[in-house]
């Protein structure tokens, strides 16, 4: 066993020992010091052509305008695509723009943003606490609660269609109970408030992990001492959790907030945006002025995708930022 | 040794006489959507010109309508399109398209049985070129669930009823029968500017170019929004979705929960064969309005793209499928109207259709004959997808109470001005 463990040790080595030439070379050329930039560049160029190249197109278009998809073909039209997104009489008020359609997705994302993020964490907190307690079932539950995580946003998607359409199973109840059927995709706030329902159900057990991995690594001890000094439960929750959770907690707000700005699919397949533009998200603005409408609009769409790829870096800055206030 | 020098020289041989075969044979790409049994009767048509031409190979891809839509316009763009496409915005891809000309058997016959639609697939300026033949024409017209009159002992309006009388018949019925929706019209331009046309809007203004917005829109446009209010269309279909897609009620007219559903031609094969007997419907000459009764023109066009390698044989295929006998075959088979003005003229045979569909496309074919010529000149325009959809995404936000009737009219007007202006920029 030991004799075939070492043959295959020799074996899985080769291939590496077959690079100690060239990297020796490598050293004396250039200089140890120096070593750690020659592993980083098949990343780089990895990283450059698949991220770093899309990123600079998507700039060069959001300069330019017409219908041509090469670049080269386009004119150039200088911060035009950016004054015509940005020209508006109040930027609270989207019928005062003159691409209002973008500021109406603004508008909903940010809603979306706000009453997503607040559930998420809300609904998370409460579900991670209680799958934390010594409650029986409690690796079913888990289970349970992390299944639509696994689950495709558009099939999450078409299932609550299913569910919520005039003849759905929700409206079925209804009818069987006595009650009139519910329009729920005809009625704004009805959709804004499924469409924030279905993506925490969709996503809350990923949330529900992290925070559970941080109630875990608290130390038991300290739970201990509380009982002994028989504080209160709120009072233990305020003092002890809380505090120590907070870094599990900023994690999930911030990746909360990432994905919240970047909703799309789901939205787009339960309500495509309606009623009228009511969830209209800036992905999906983005996608329509680019793919959908008659006439692609890749320059506009360009230049609304740098926007929204800016407040993204914003939100991950805060997440640095914040990450490390609280380690130092 | 000697079986190897043998078997190399064998390999050799097969090499020499395969290869040469095999670098003749043409590989054509065809992307296609259906909207009945079309895709399979293509499929047919094609097998049975492979058959007789060794040296072509088809290759048929059958996508969704949205396909054709939002993916095949990038994909052309990118110089990565097919070499022939089925495609219903037929202006708005012509600088794309191949002229055949050169290649065609005999271009005469394309000029004289396809005249008028090769308007609609040319580029501005363009009055020559053969980019490709109709594979159907279409009609819009409303389909209309006569078990539910009957049910509802409301007499049924007649041929030169305004669209007025059917509204209050629609909802009479929908309101004793205890059907959700009276009138559903597709959300869709196109099915808007029948309505429009009736009510007298002239689309254009006196320098030709586009003024969507004039009296008969208006009318048309309070119509629409009216009837949401009133409960004669459900805001589901013209309320529910945003900005320009496309909502159908294909299946609420099949569960008999409509009443009468403007829809258009294409639409009959569907509903012969999803509806069956499960109750009696009728299609009925267009609506009429101040101005008039016309009905739109449309449909969908095969045609071919100039990046493709193999003109000649791209060519040779179309003339198959656009000859007149397999065309004639095509229409007939999937119950469309033919958009080939011989077989238009000589009449075309549904033996598959059941009696309702025949007479569905009896009223079609009549509804055809009497199209205003705007209603062609505004298909026809290469801009005209342009302004069909500035009208559902603007009237959509008004209908979902987002903003009003006369915003609506001013977003219109700004959203038809700017992206014609962004496609034409150079």
């Amino acid at each position: 066993m030991t004799a075939l463990g070492a043959v295959a040790g020799a074996l899985a080595a080769l291939p590496l020992r077959l690079l100690d030439g060239p990297m020796k070379a490598c050293q004396r050329l250039i200089g140890a010091g120096r070593m750690p930039y020659v592993f980083l560049i098949p990343n780089f160029v990895f990283f450059g052509l698949f991220v770093f190249l899309p990123i600079a197109i998507n700039v060069v278009f959001s300069v330019t305008g017409g219908p041509a998809l090469f670049p080269s073909e386009r004119p150039y039209v200088g911060a035009g695509q950016y004054a015509y997104l940005f020209d508006c009489g109040s930027y609270l008020d989207p019928n005062t723009c003159r691409e209002d359609h973008f500021w109406r997705g603004v508008a909903n994302t940010a809603k979306f943003v706000v009453f997503q993020v607040s559930a998420m964490v809300l609904f998370s907190l409460i579900t991670a606490l209680v799958l934390n307690m010594k409650i029986r079932g409690r690796g079913f539950f888990r289970a349970v609660y992390f299944f639509p995580v696994l689950l495709s946003p558009v099939v999450v998607a078409l299932i609550w269609k299913w569910i919520l359409q005039r003849d759905g199973l929700l409206n079925a109840a209804i009818t069987t109970l006595g009650g009139e059927k519910i329009l729920f995709f005809i009625d704004p706030s009805w959709a804004m408030f499924w469409a924030v329902f279905v993506s925490v159900w969709a996503h809350m057990g990923f949330y529900t992990l992290i925070l559970l991995a941080g109630l875990q690594a608290i130390p038991s001890d300290l739970y201990e001492a509380a009982e002994m000094d028989a504080t209160p439960r709120w009072r233990v929750f305020r003092r002890i959790t809380l505090p120590l959770l907070w870094p599990n907690m900023i994690v999930v707000i911030v990746l909360a907030l990432i994905k919240g700005v970047q909703t799309f699919d789901e939205v787009f397949v339960l309500t495509g945006g309606g009623p009228g533009t009511a969830t209209l998200m800036v992905v999906q603005y983005i996608y329509e002025t680019a793919f959908s409408n008659q006439v692609q609009n890749f320059g506009l769409a360009a230049a609304a995708s740098v926007v929204l790829g800016l407040v993204l870096f914003l939100l991950t800055l805060a997440q640095l930022v914040l990450a490390r206030r609280k380690e130092s | 040794m000697r079986f190897i020098t043998s078997l190399t020289l064998a390999l050799l041989s097969a090499a020499a006489v395969v290869g040469p075969a095999q670098a003749q044979t043409a590989t054509i790409r065809m992307t296609w959507y259906s909207d009945g049994n079309e895709g399979e009767v293509i499929s047919d048509l094609l097998k049975r010109f492979e058959e007789q031409n060794k040296d072509i190979k088809v290759v048929l891809d059958q996508v969704p309508f949205k396909a054709i839509n939002e993916t095949l316009p990038v994909q052309v763009a990118s110089g990565q399109g097919p070499d022939i496409a089925r495609v219903v915005d037929m202006g708005g891809l012509s600088r794309y398209y191949l002229d055949m000309r050169p290649y065609l058997k005999d271009a005469a016959y394309w000029d004289q049985n396809f005249g008028p639609f090769l308007e609609w697939m040319r580029p501005a300026g363009d009055t020559q070129s053969i980019p490709g033949f109709m594979t159907q024409l279409t009609v819009t017209g409303p389909f209309v669930n006569k078990t539910l009159f009957d049910q509802a002992q409301v007499p049924m309006p007649g041929d030169k009823a305004t669209w007025e009388d059917w509204a209050k018949a629609t909802k009479d019925v929908a309101a004793k029968v205890q059907v959700p929706f009276p009138i559903a019209l597709d959300r869709s331009g196109h099915r808007f500017y029948s309505l429009a046309m009736s009510q007298g809007t002239k689309v254009f203004g006196s320098n030709g170019e586009p003024e969507v917005v004039d009296e008969g829109f208006k009318r048309a446009a309070q119509l629409v929004y009216d009837w949401h209010a009133s409960g004669v269309m459900s805001k589901e279909l013209w309320g529910s979705v945003s900005g320009t897609a496309y909502r159908g009620a294909n299946d609420e007219f099949k569960n008999a929960q409509v009443v009468m559903y403007l829809s258009g031609s294409w639409q009959t094969s569907q509903f012969d064969k999803t509806v069956g007997d499960a109750f009696d419907w009728v299609v009925v000459p267009n609506p009429c309005g101040p101005g008039g009764c016309s009905s739109m023109p449309g449909g969908a066009g095969l045609v071919a793209f100039k990046t493709t390698q193999h003109p000649k044989e791209v060519a040779r295929l179309m003339d198959y499928l656009a000859s007149e006998p397999v065309l004639s075959e095509f229409y007939s088979r999937t119950l469309f109207v033919p958009g080939h003005l011989g077989l238009a003229k000589k009449g075309v045979a549904y033996p598959s259709a059941s009696p309702q569909a025949a007479a569905a496309l009896k009223t079609f074919t009549k509804s055809a004959s009497e199209i205003s010529p705007l209603a062609y000149r505004t298909q026809g325009y290469i801009h005209s997808r342009i302004i069909f959809n500035a009208v559902i995404s603007r009237l959509g936000q008004a209908i979902a109470g987002e903003t009003t009737l006369d915003e609506a009219y001013k977003r219109i007007t700004a959203d038809v001005a700017q992206q014609i202006a962004e496609r034409t920029k150079k």
